[in-house]
Order: C-alpha cells, then structure tokens, then sequence
C-alpha cells in the first residue's frame, strides 16, 4: 500500500468517525428544538443532554483533525480549497462557533433560553449542509484555476442538481443515525417514553436516506460521469449498505435489538462513505489534485504516519475509557449518576 | 504609507490579529486554568479541606464555559490559516505539518479527559482518583500550547529545508520543529499562561472581597493563587530575559525596532517610553538605562548591540512595537512586584494583605495580564513583518486572493462581539444565582 494510501484512509477514517458522532449531535440539536416546539421536550432533552454534555468537544475534535491532517499530508488541498472557500468555509465557523459555545452557555450557564436552543437546532441541520458542499466541490467543475489564480464558481454550485442532492442526503442521514442512536441510548436509559418517540423519529428517517441516496447516484451520472463509471466497480460497497440498512431498520422496526440495529446503521453508512471515498480515487480535487500530486514529501509523510499511529495509541484507550464512562455505563445513562 | 493600503493581504492580516487576538484570551485560560484547579483540588484532598475542593468546583463551572469558546474559536484559527493563508500553508506544511498535527492529538487528548473530568466528581470512591484525571487535562492542554508554539517559533527562525529556486528539498521535519525560536518561545508562552490564569483567578477572588465577602474561602483562594501567581512570574521573567537574548542572536531587527536602537554600537542603552521623532532618529522624553541593552542582548554591558542602520529599509518592522515591548515588559514587572509584596506580606504579617489597596492593585492586575499577552503577540507577529515566514516568505505573497477578506472580516468581527459579550454574562450570571456562600454553608453544616 502505498503511503499517499494509508494517509487518505487514516483521514478518511477519521471523517467518517466525524459523520458518525457529528451526525448524533447535529440531530440531537434539532430533536431538541423539535422537541420544544411540539411541547415533548420533557420527553426526549434529558437523554439528549446526559449524552451530549460530555463529549461534544471530542466530536470537534474529529473534525478538526480531519482537516489539519489533510493540510499535513495534502499540502495543495489548502492552496486550492483554501482560495476557494473562503466565503463558504467562514460561514461554516461561525456556525460551529454559534453551536459549540451555544451549547455551552445554555446548558452549563445559569438557565437555558429558547435562543440557545433554536440556535442549536438550525446550527444542526445548516453545518451538514454546509460542510457536505466540500465533497461536492471535489468532483470538479466548482473550481477553476485560470492564469494562476484560484475561482471558486459559486453560481455553478447554487444552481448545481448534484450540489442539492448531496445537500438533501446530509441532513437526512443526520437525522437517521442520530434517531437510531438515540433510540438505542433511550433504551439503555429504560426510557419507555423517550423510546418510544426517537423510534417513531427513526423509521420516519430511514426511507428517506435510501431514496436521497439514490437520487445523489443519479445526479452524479449527470455531472461527474467518470466518477459514476467507477462506483459501479465498486458496486459491492453499496449493496452491503443498502443490506445493513435493512437489517437496522428491521431490528427498530420490531423494537428489539436496537444496539444491534445501531452498529448496522453505522455499518450501513460505512459502507456507503467508503465506497464512494474508493471509487474517488486517486482525485481530491477532480482533475486538479490527486493523493500522489498533491502529497507533501515523503519525510513529512512519513513523519505524520509515525506521529499518527503513537497518537492513536493514546487515543483509543482514552476514547474507550470516555464511552465506558457515558455510553455504557448503564447507571450514568439512567441518570443516576451526574 | 503603502502598508495601510487594505488589499487582501493586509484584511487577511486584520482578520487573522482579530481571531488571534480573541482566541488566545480563552487559549491562555485553557492553558493555566485546569494547573491551578488541579492543585487546589489536590491540597483539597490532601489537606482534607472542604474549602480548596469547593474551588476547584467552581472554577470548573466557570473554566467550562471559556472553554467552549477556546474550542470554537480554536477551531476558527486552524481554518482561517487555510482559508487566509494558502500560499504559506501550502509552503510551510511540507515542513510544519508535524507539530500542527501533534497539537490536534494533544487537543483530542485534553477533550476527552476534560469531558470525564467534568462529569465524574462523585463517580469515585476516592476523591484522588477523580484528581489524577486531571493530569492528562493539563498534559494535553499544555502540549497544545507547546506543539502551536513551535510553530510559530519556526515561523520566526525558519530552518529545516533547504529552498531551490521556490521549491523545497531536504526536509527536516524535527528540526524544523526544535529550531532555535523553540526553547524561549514555547517556555514564555507556557509560563505565561499559567501566569495569567493564576492573576486572573486572584483578580476575581480580590473583586469578591472588595465586595465585603471576606470569609476564609475567599482568603484561601487568595493564598493560592497570589502564591501560584509569584512562582509564574519569576519564571516567566527568567525566559523573558532568555527571549531577549534570543532575539539579539536570530532576530536582530526585531530587538532593534523594538527599542529604537538605530546604531549599531556597544555598550547600547535601553530606553523606556518616549516619543521618536523618525527625521532624526531621536528618542524624546524617554527613561533612558545606561548599557542595559547590551545587557538585555547579551549579558554584557560592553557587547555591541545590531542597530536598525544594518538592516535595509524595506525589511524594517513597524516601530511602534516599542510600545507593546514595554507595555509587556511593564506588566510583568508590575505583576512579579506585587505577588512578591503580597508574599512579603503574607511571611511577615506586619501587614494586612487583605487591605482594599492590594486587594484593587490585584483586581487591576488580572486584565493587565491578559493585556500583557495581547501586547507580546501583537509585538511578536508585527515584529516579524515584512516576513510570514521569516527572510523566506513575504506576508504579502502569502495571503489569499480573494476579494471577500473585508466581508468575512465584519462577520467575525460580529460573532467575537456577541459571544464575548454572552461569555461574561453568563458567567456573571452562573456565580450570582449560585454564589459561593451558598455551598459555604453546606460545607460549615456538614463539619
């Protein structure tokens, strides 16, 4: 395996674990307004917040390590999404920034406030579909260099079919794999009501994730023709997802198994992430940067590997310490310990 | 002045002192903060002191809230670096990446524990436990401090590569990490954090107290962190000095415009304040310290000091950085002067540290620390100029191209405002609801 290999699959590991704890928390925020608006937030917000509170700077933290290491291994990525995206990219920070200190101010702060929480939901669904437009911008035709200098085309990725139907699969898988999460956390808790609720959430999601999935397949046929030719190569990919959303939906849909049916969702979602990120390969940005054009040297490379694999020893202990602590230790999820 | 003209390079300026300098109020904090409320938890448990534990409690509380927003604002700058400077990201990451990669991992570290650390103080069955999770708080906190400032030491004494006609070859990451800049800057960033966390938390402790809350609470939190606070500024003073020596050596034109030493001679004078008059080259009404310069440079009141004449025009650093050297250096000299007379004080009990003049002379000492800090920053990026990356890559070839730097400027310009503005009110908020005297009381019920 070549080098440029292991570094993209090291940050795509780490995207996906992005998109997985990402999505439970920018979900989370919308159930809560949701919640509130609707008058069942006394149903759903303790479990929210008793799993939240703890780790939503870890998931951060997934984001930016993803992009620090791209930069580290991919040099060139920040030349050219860095000239392209600065509108796009500030709008993105100020809406994590609204979010994490929001969250902070509400629930650590004196008393929670309906700004905080409106905030918290809309921040919810906005960052996905902000952020889902840098996967967009890679499959070419956003970016453009012409004699040296860097354009983003904003008015091509506004009126793009492909750009709204990534956008639409964002916050659908959001609300998906944070209702079934939820959904199992509820049922750790012993939470009947609760349970009951993020269930109902779940199924109402799950559909949709398959249908926005297909129409993403369409739209790309349209616009990055090579790039479709080479996920059907890879077709195997997104069959075992297709397989592992039925088996979760299966399992909450007869309410049973729901830690089961969590760990498909997130298999589900593997699948698909992975395919795609494959069947794009070698490009990160189409027809500008590739893993091996855009590689840093090879002792930096080789350095951030090193680096990376030392760090990753740290981390997983310490990771698996933090979800033992908040995830299954089953008296805290009760609420019996704060 | 061409310097003033607002192109891109120089909005991209502006915005990046204006996150910066938003950041690292909270950043600081982020750094000290958790030392000084591991070691009151610790003599808590040790002492066995309700007190001290009741500190490190509500310090917490409090230290949770200015975290969230070192983390977003965090955040913030790790893009913006992309975002504002891709020609320099795209050069210096071959070489840099290591230690930006590091910090994150650091950071990973420190949110995990401080995650569990926030959320168990009564899941253990021995308060000790609960302590050592703090541990790896710190360790992460501080290493994210060390990692992101060796960046910018090597921003400051590039070395590490070679450079061939724009591209670069032999690259050295380890030695681009542990370059000359290092030891002082990461020792002077590190020590001074702890310093202004400690002054901060005294300056809020003494307000309590001009207030009339004079309980041995507040006494005790006094006591620690004017202590702590002392220990900071002594060894924040021993690696300023080394700093000064450092530059004389790597960044001599830094040194030189910072104290408006234009001639190149020995036995050079220090001159505080004053005005200059740019025709002449002459410092007006400044305090003039005969050879302290050559003394600051090299430990030597005979060694010859660089003067700006060996320096060519167009790589001059702005003058006006005088000001922030002295206003920095000012402060923490004021800072060492009076954790030593409270500590005199405290020793010899012939007078009352708890008198309303100390106790304002503190409060005033907390936002002075954290101006200290604004001012080495500003002194230490505007020093560096015209250099991003230092007699390598020009600022103004670093920066973006785009033409919407002035907007996204305003943007974030309103986002530091409204959460500057909601930190301090909810904070302010979340003490008065629940002051101290409240749990006080528990404390004095259960003994």
């Amino acid at each position: 395996m070549d080098i440029q290999l292991v570094g993209i699959t090291v940050l795509w590991v780490f995207l996906y674990g992005y998109l997985i704890t990402a999505s439970i928390d920018f979900g989370a925020g919308f159930f809560a307004y949701y919640g509130e608006l609707t008058g069942r937030e006394h149903i759903i917000n303790k479990i929210i917040s008793r799993y939240l509170s703890p780790v939503w700077e870890v998931t951060n933290v997934f984001f930016v390590f993803f992009f620090v290491g791209l930069v580290g291994f991919f040099p060139d990525t920040a030349y050219y999404y860095g000239t392209a995206l600065l509108v796009p990219g500030s709008i993105a920070i100020v809406l994590i920034a609204i979010r994490g200190s929001f969250y902070a101010f509400g629930n650590y702060g004196a008393k929670k406030s309906r700004v905080y929480t409106f905030l918290y939901g809309v921040t919810g669904l906005l960052i996905p579909a902000s952020l889902s437009t840098a996967l967009t911008l890679s499959e070419g035709g956003f970016i453009e260099e012409v004699n040296g200098e860097v354009i983003f085309l904003a008015g091509e990725l506004f009126s793009s079919f492909y750009s709204w139907s990534v956008v639409l699969l964002a916050i659908v898988s959001v609300l998906f794999i944070s209702a079934a999460f939820l959904t199992y956390y509820a049922s750790r808790a012993n939470d009947e009501p609760a349970l009951e609720l993020l269930r109902k959430y779940a199924l109402f999601w799950s559909v949709p994730t398959i249908l926005s999935s297909i129409l993403v397949f369409v739209a790309l046929q349209q616009h990055n023709p090579v790039h479709f030719e080479e996920t059907l190569d890879y077709a195997w990919f997104f069959i075992a997802s297709l397989f592992c959303f039925l088996i979760a939906t299966y399992f909450i849909f007869n309410k049973k198994r729901y830690g089961t049916a969590f760990l498909f969702v997130m298999l589900q979602f593997f699948f698909a992430f992975f395919g795609y990120g494959i069947s794009h390969l070698p490009w990160i940005l189409y027809d500008y940067i590739t893993i091996y054009s855009g590689y840093t040297n090879e002792t930096t490379g080789v350095y951030l590997i090193v680096a990376f694999i030392a760090g990753l020893c740290l981390l997983v202990p310490s990771l698996i310490l933090l979800m033992r602590l908040f995830l299954f230790d089953a008296e805290y999820v009760k609420g019996n310990k704060s | 002045m061409d310097e003033l003209e607002l192109d891109s390079a120089m909005l991209s300026r502006m915005l990046t002192s204006l996150t910066l300098g938003f950041h690292i109020i909270f950043a600081t904090l982020g750094v000290g903060v958790p030392l000084l409320i591991s070691l009151a938890e610790f003599i808590g448990i040790k002492r066995n002191d309700p007190y001290y534990t009741l500190l490190a409690r509500r310090w917490t509380r409090g230290f949770v809230v200015t975290v969230a927003v070192g983390v977003v604002t965090g955040t913030a700058i790790g893009l913006q670096l992309s975002l504002l400077w891709p020609n320099f990201m795209q050069l210096a990451g071959q070489v840099i990446s290591l230690p930006l990669f590091l910090e994150t991992f650091a950071f990973f570290f420190e949110a995990i524990f401080l995650g569990i650390y926030l959320y168990t103080w009564d899941r253990f069955k021995k308060p000790i436990y609960h302590w050592i999770i703090s541990i790896p708080v710190i360790i992460g906190s501080t290493l994210s401090a060390v990692f992101i400032s060796t960046v910018n030491a090597f921003m400051n004494a590039p070395q590490g590569f070679t450079m061939v006609g724009g591209v670069l070859t032999d690259i050295e990451p380890l030695v681009a990490m542990f370059n000359p800049a290092t030891p002082t800057k990461v020792g002077h960033v590190v020590m001074s954090a702890y310093l202004t966390s400690a002054m901060v938390l005294a300056a809020i402790t003494a307000f309590s107290m001009l207030k009339g809350k004079r309980s041995i609470y507040y006494k005790k939190a006094l006591k620690l962190t004017m202590t702590a606070g002392f220990i900071f500024a002594i060894g924040t003073a021993v690696i300023g000095d080394f700093s000064g020596k450092f530059l004389a050596e790597y960044q001599p034109e830094k040194l030189a415009a910072a104290e408006w030493h234009f001639e190149t001679k020995e036995n050079a004078d220090l001159v505080v304040g004053g005005f200059l008059d740019r025709e002449t080259e002459e410092v007006k009404y400044g305090l003039v310290l005969p050879n302290f310069l050559s003394i600051l440079a090299h430990g030597n009141p005979n060694s010859e000091v660089m003067g700006l004449d060996q320096v060519s025009e167009d790589e001059i650093p702005p003058l006006f950085i005088h000001y922030l050297f002295d206003g920095m250096v000012g402060i923490g000299m004021f800072l060492a002067a009076l954790t030593f007379f409270y500590m005199i004080a405290l020793r010899t009990k012939r007078f009352n540290v708890e008198n309303n003049w100390l106790l304002r002379l503190i409060v005033l000492a907390g936002p002075l620390s954290v101006l200290a800090i604004e001012f080495g920053w500003i002194f230490s990026e505007v020093g560096r100029q015209p250099w991003i990356l230092w007699d390598i890559l020009r600022t103004g070839h670093a920066a973006t191209t785009s033409d919407s730097v002035g907007l996204m400027f305003i943007l974030f310009l309103l986002l530091y405002i409204v959460l500057g503005t909601l930190c301090v009110t909810v904070l302010r908020k979340m003490f008065k609801t629940n002051p101290a005297e409240n749990e006080l009381e528990e404390i004095t019920r259960t003994k």
